[in-house]
């Protein structure tokens, strides 16, 4: 519990990003859906690496999970959730992968053929 | 964007895994989420997204106390398609009011389906308008509640004003099969798109 969040003026918003110490700006962009993995080095450092930092890594080594579903499980907004996670990347805690802006129309077309498949098989 | 940062590896992972997403837009209560659930393996996760009045999901909220905020919740699930592909559901709010997260949330969306309620077709407009300005591939699926009217589709084209080259299927957001045929419809129309080298996604 935050010393007097409860009587802040500014509502209960300000609240989530006390646990980024109040950085609203993520080190770089991920993108909702990005797929988190924890790194070997994340597996060993991030039980140092406070509350919630060690939650994302416990989360992320099980299962890959998108940034979406860390911040639906750790109930923080996304923007929260966001700053948390490129600090892990930078930290080399997570491997992030995301969507590349150079993907050829081809490997695109592939990638809808599987999901195109995969959702008539379902 | 870091755009030639496919992963931030300082792990020597050779995998890689992918996630692509569908948005379901459409007005309050249309059944964004009922649709998400009725095809995602999980139940239904919530995300919520925060802005200020300055309009920036990353704006610094310290020290500018009468800033009012908007707070969008945005549902979701997802479909696993293989080991290294995953597909995530994103329901998403049309109004105007949310698009400051949507051009963040469209970015590399294969498309979107646009859910729209016959007796409240107003509340789809938004949607179209954003989806035809960004060249978002899209299609209206038309959830037919019960004992909603049944209109045929080109009175529906025309009073959603949707151009001839965008798909309308009529669907029931409840069923799985029905949930699935509107993703189907979508994804084939995204290939077909492709295939006719018609520029696709948020620019």
């Amino acid at each position: 519990m935050l010393p007097g969040a409860g009587d802040d003026p500014r509502g209960e918003l300000v609240r989530p990003y006390a646990v980024t110490r109040g950085r609203t700006e993520p080190t770089r962009d991920i993108a909702i859906e990005a797929i988190l993995v924890t790194t070997a080095r994340g597996a060993q450092e991030a039980p140092y690496a406070g509350r919630h930092k060690q939650l994302i890594a416990q989360l992320c080594s099980h299962s890959p999970l998108s940034l979406a579903e860390i911040s639906s499980h750790l109930r923080v907004p996304i923007g929260v959730a966001r700053v948390l996670v490129a600090d892990m990347a930078s930290e080399g805690l997570l491997a992030v992968y995301q969507q590349s802006d150079d993907e050829s129309q081809g490997e695109r077309i592939e990638m809808l053929e599987r999901i195109l498949g995969a959702l008539q098989r379902l | 964007m870091h755009s030639s940062d496919y992963r931030y590896p300082l792990d020597p992972d050779p995998t890689r895994i992918r996630a692509a997403k569908i948005v379901i837009a459409g007005g309050f209560g249309v059944g964004k989420t009922t649709m998400v659930g009725a095809v995602s393996e999980i139940e239904p996760l919530t995300t919520e997204a925060v802005m200020t009045s300055a309009g920036t999901e990353h704006d610094d909220l310290s020290g500018v106390p009468d800033k009012t905020t908007t707070t969008v919740a945005m549902d979701f699930g997802r479909i696993t398609i293989g080991p290294d592909l995953i597909l995530y559901l994103f329901g998403a709010p049309g109004q105007t009011r949310f698009w400051f997260m949507w051009d963040q949330l469209h970015r590399g969306a294969i498309g979107a389906v646009v859910l729209a309620d016959v007796r409240r077709l107003p509340d789809s407009f938004a949607s179209i308008d954003f989806f035809e300005n960004r060249q978002v591939p899209y299609l209206v699926a038309v959830n037919c509640f019960d004992g909603a009217p049944v209109y045929p589709e080109a009175d529906l084209r025309e009073a959603l004003t949707i151009p001839p080259h965008v798909p309308v299927l009529l669907c029931d957001a409840r069923d799985r099969e029905s949930a699935k045929a509107v993703l189907i419809g979508l994804v084939r129309h995204v290939i077909d798109l492709h295939q006719r080298g018609v520029p696709v996604g948020l620019r």
